[in-house]
């Protein structure tokens, strides 16, 4: 998932903080999103309400997993879409290699999917002589200036629309500098145009598949979607296996639910719904629709209960919107696929903590994210477990790859001291003591160790000369 | 290759607690919306407005004047309709020759991409609408193919004010859905649009640049 | 609404403990100027947050063990921190989820209540400010806000306060950016929100921050003096007692 090895994060981090540019595109995106939001969803019980179903539906596909996988499969294959098993990424993209070079294919135009971003597809894809083409408005110029979304709804976010018109200019043949949106849509939509009609094979993701009628449901506001899904003869579906619902009647809630969280949307303008590829008599769709499903550690977070819940997610990228650590990083700095709450808490299991645990310290545990996220994932409690497991080797089954891997004695010990000095009481008054008798002598503690970074923005605090407990004490308040 | 899905399988299958296996209970109560016709068709309306399509309340006689009013105000250089359905025979019927000439969707895709991307507009049928989002609900056919409601930069739509449902769940259960899926089915609540850049709203990305809507209500 | 209790436990909090005395103290004479007795076990520190939230649940466990001895008895437990509140409150069970203490971590859990909260609905109390007119603004703590939902009934007792004008943040149900250890392991992003915080306190114009939580104040405090800002940072329960006492 990683677009190299080792992400350097502290280093991703100070670069993403002082860029005044992306923290100023940021803010105001995410701060309009947010708001979009609230909009829509300003009756607090109705919310409730709804995300209480949302959280319930997602919990029963779940629980059911296996069976409805076997489900989906029988009846997609029924249907006449032809299912296939990914363990790994690589597997994944060998299968769309596959039939892609079964149709002699060399053109493949995509819709927006995550999943694909997970797969490194367009990449492989490369490599093997195939060129893979970003529709979406946002995927294609980010695709144009080599670079991976920065955010899972709006991919584009971290660009303003200055970095937009230059790169057009620059990389589209012909093409004026121009700020001004509309116009810079519709270059988009010239140059697109002409790649649909000459797409070979079309590339998606899928929001839902519904188990009980073998129906992939795709969301959508530009229609390149729709494109990529109808015009050319072959379509193929990519999708995380824990994206399957048991029923249709599952699906208008978290619809509601993934539009109204993403964009403040009541709906989205196309909601898409496949189930069969081209019948006979039919004059357009593809005739060939395959649907890939990836594990990709998917099934081993699965049978944790707890982290099990991260598997809740419908990917509507509210918690990043929402969260304090995306707004001022931006997508790029967490240096994976998924960034932001969701990103911190499903990256680590899925890359193991060796590489990516570190994105799970980038947190206050605000809880910013929980508040808002349609189907109540306990981003905070994972986030918290993936924490411990850094420090613990764990003997369980479900542990999380890598567990035990920040071990250290030093820090461990730390631990211990604080743990003993707050477990006796009497150790506890005297340290009280000795810090207020310290702090008569200092005006401020010396700024050393890790005191050294909480000095670099924050003075630091003084200990009083006599503590809470003395204070108590003195007034005569009783224990009983 | 084929060890992925028996993989797959049997780790989650071995992974399967009791508490997965027992039955699951609700404790969530939906709440149904329940509209008149009249509010139906003024939520309608109203929602789909506010995603810039335009919609126009006419009726099953005054329908095809409405919409070649509309489509004398434009420079069109077609409409692509479906010649086998009674929309398409009513219009092909009583076709004026200073309006946009007919062109029916005839062939299959393979033969008539580069045209049917050149098509100005298009009309289609609509399966029924949703009230509380405002979005109509196409079910494509062989008759009426799916690019039809996409290819062309304007999309007009004849929505029967009958079939409009309070909502999804709604429009799935009266209709029983499940039990007929067909190969596509698409909820349309507006012309294309992205705000990809900026989170700037613009209309008319990749699909249609419009859309109107003529609801037959009487 | 609960009954008015005659005695109360009074969890002081390790931070209050060190550096603020002062607004625990506060928080205990409100509350014995309602009449209620203030018991304070003197067995208490910490609530265990620290450990739980750097991945160190076992070392939080013995800490959180000492608190549950600390407070035998069923009388509410009243805490002058959204924070530590929320730790009690909301994470103990989870702490001795599969443990022998669980039901006693439940039992304890049950008693606690936010010291605001516990003035507003269960003592109701009435005040009269004594104080010259004075601009505030509020910082909610993120605990206070999500965990505890106290932050209407903290704002309901500045409403009382005639001569006190509260100016909202523009951000109000931001994070400062503190997070325990997360402000000098992120020292880099917590500095960045704490500066976005001063920022939005600076533009309110008030003359004081109040909050609910000593670690945000510890924290935005530090930022306010850090930057050389005449603002001082204070515990609403300090605030609200100088207020009434005059
Ligand atoms: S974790 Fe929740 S809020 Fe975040 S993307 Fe997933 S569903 Fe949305």
């Amino acid at each position: 998932m990683a677009n190299s090895s080792v992400v350097d994060f502290p280093k991703n981090f100070t670069k993403a903080l002082n860029d005044p540019q992306l923290r100023h595109n940021l803010r105001s995106a995410m701060d309009t999103l947010g708001m979009r939001r609230r909009t829509l969803f300003s009756d607090p019980v109705s919310f409730e309400q709804l995300r209480a179903t949302g959280d319930e539906i997602r919990q029963r596909a779940l629980r059911q997993l296996p069976e409805l996988l076997e489900k989906l499969e029988k009846k997609c294959t029924e249907n006449g879409i032809q299912v296939h098993w990914a363990e790994t990424p690589a597997e994944a993209n060998q299968i769309c290699l596959e039939i892609i070079q079964r149709h002699n294919a060399h053109r493949v135009i995509k819709g927006k999917s995550m999943v694909s971003e997970e797969m490194h597809l367009n990449h492989f894809l490369a490599e093997h002589d195939v060129e893979a083409l970003e529709t979406d408005l946002g995927e294609y110029i980010i695709q144009l200036d080599h670079e991976t979304p920065s955010h899972i709804i709006v991919p584009a976010i971290h660009k303003n629309r200055d970095q937009i018109a230059r790169l057009f200019h620059d990389k589209i043949p012909n093409t004026p500098y121009t700020e001004v949106v509309e116009e810079l849509n519709a270059i988009a939509r010239k140059v697109l145009r002409e790649k649909f009609l000459a797409g070979e094979v079309g590339v998606s993701g899928v929001n839902f598949a519904v188990a009980e009628t073998g129906t992939l449901c795709l969301v959508e506001n530009e229609g390149n979607g729709r494109m990529c899904t109808t015009a050319p003869p072959v379509h193929i579906a990519v999708m995380g296996l824990e994206k399957v619902v048991e029923r249709l009647d599952d699906v208008p809630p978290l619809l509601r639910l993934l539009t109204g969280s993403a964009t403040g949307q009541l709906i989205t303008t196309y909601f898409n719904m496949i189930t069969s590829p081209r019948k006979a008599g039919e004059k357009d769709g593809p005739k060939e629709v395959h649907l890939v499903l990836l594990d990709n550690g998917r099934s081993k977070i699965w049978a944790d209960p707890e982290l099990r819940q991260t598997l809740k997610c419908i990917r509507c990228g509210a918690c990043l919107n929402h969260c304090p650590v995306y707004t001022r990083l931006g997508g790029h700095a967490y240096g994976y696929v998924y960034p932001g709450p969701i990103g911190s808490i499903l990256t680590p299991q899925i890359e193991g903590l060796v590489n990516a645990g570190a994105m799970a310290t980038a947190s206050t545990f605000c809880g910013a994210c929980e508040e808002v996220c349609p189907v109540k994932i306990p981003i905070t409690d994972i986030l918290r477990r993936l924490r411990n497991e850094s420090y613990q080797k764990v003997d369980t089954p479900h542990a999380v790859k890598g567990h035990g891997y920040k071990l250290s004695v030093i820090e461990s010990l730390t631990w211990k001291g604080w743990a003993l000095n707050n477990m006796m009481p009497w150790a506890n008054a005297l340290s009280a003591k000795l810090l207020g008798l310290l702090s008569a002598q200092l005006p401020r503690l010396p700024k050393v160790g890790l005191l050294k970074y909480w000095g670099q923005s924050r003075t630091l605090p003084k200990f009083a000369a006599r503590s809470l407990h003395a204070l108590a004490k003195e007034k005569g308040l009783r224990d009983e | 290759m084929n060890n992925a899905r028996a993989n797959i399988l049997a780790r989650l299958w071995t992974a399967i607690s009791p508490d997965d296996l027992a039955p699951f209970e609700s404790s969530v109560a939906g709440s149904a919306l329940e509209l008149s016709r009249t509010e139906r068709v003024a939520r309608l309306k109203q929602r789909m407005e506010a995603m810039h399509a335009e919609v126009v309340i006419t009726s099953a006689n005054g329908w095809i004047d409405a919409l070649k009013a509309t489509l004398r105000q434009r420079l069109l250089n077609g409409l692509l309709y479906a010649p086998d359905t009674a929309l398409g025979k009513a219009l092909a019927a009583v076709w004026d020759s200073d309006l946009p000439p007919l062109v029916g969707y005839t062939e299959t895709i393979e033969q008539c991409k580069e045209r049917l991307f050149a098509i100005d507009a298009s009309i289609t049928s609509t399966q029924g609408g949703l009230a509380d989002v405002g979005a109509l609900i196409l079910w494509p056919d062989s008759d009426e193919p799916r690019l039809m409601s996409l290819a062309p930069a304007l999309h007009i739509a004849v929505l029967d004010a009958a079939k409009i449902h309070d909502s999804l769940a709604q429009a799935i259960a009266h209709e029983h859905w499940r039990e007929k899926m067909p190969t596509n089915i698409l909820l349309i609540s507006g012309p294309s649009k992205t705000a990809d850049i900026e989170l700037v709203l613009t209309f008319g990305v990749h699909g249609p640049k419009e859309l109107i809507v003529l609801i037959l209500d009487g | 609404m609960p009954t008015r209790p005659q005695k109360v436990y009074y969890f002081g909090t390790c931070l209050i403990d060190l550096c603020y005395p002062q607004a625990g103290m506060a928080g205990i004479e409100l509350l014995q100027r309602e009449g209620v007795e203030v018991l304070f076990p003197q067995q208490q520190s910490c609530c265990g947050q620290p450990a739980y939230n750097s991945g160190f649940p076992e070392e939080a466990r013995k800490v959180a063990r000492q608190q549950l001895k600390a407070f035998p008895n069923d009388y509410p437990i009243v805490v002058p921190s959204g924070s530590c509140g929320g730790m009690l409150k909301h994470h103990y069970p989870k702490l001795f989820a599969n443990q022998p203490e669980f039901a006693e971590a439940q039992r304890f859990s049950g008693q606690v209540m936010e010291l605001t909260e516990f003035l507003v609905t269960v003592l109701e109390i009435q005040l009269e400010d004594r104080g010259q007119p004075i601009k505030v603004t509020w910082h909610s703590s993120c605990s206070a806000l999500r965990e505890m939902r106290v932050i209407d009934y903290s704002k309901s007792l500045l409403r009382q306060l005639r001569n006190v004008e509260l100016v909202e943040l523009r951000r109000e149900r931001e994070c400062c950016g503190f997070g325990g250890s997360f402000s000098v392991k992120q020292a880099d992003l917590s500095s960045a929100m704490v500066s976005d915080k001063v920022a939005d306190i600076e533009k309110t114009g008030a003359s004081r921050l109040l909050s609910g939580d000593c670690g945000c104040l510890m924290h935005i405090g530090g930022a306010l003096d850090y930057q050389k800002s005449l603002i001082p940072a204070q515990h609403i329960a300090e605030f609200v007692w100088e207020r009434v006492h005059g």
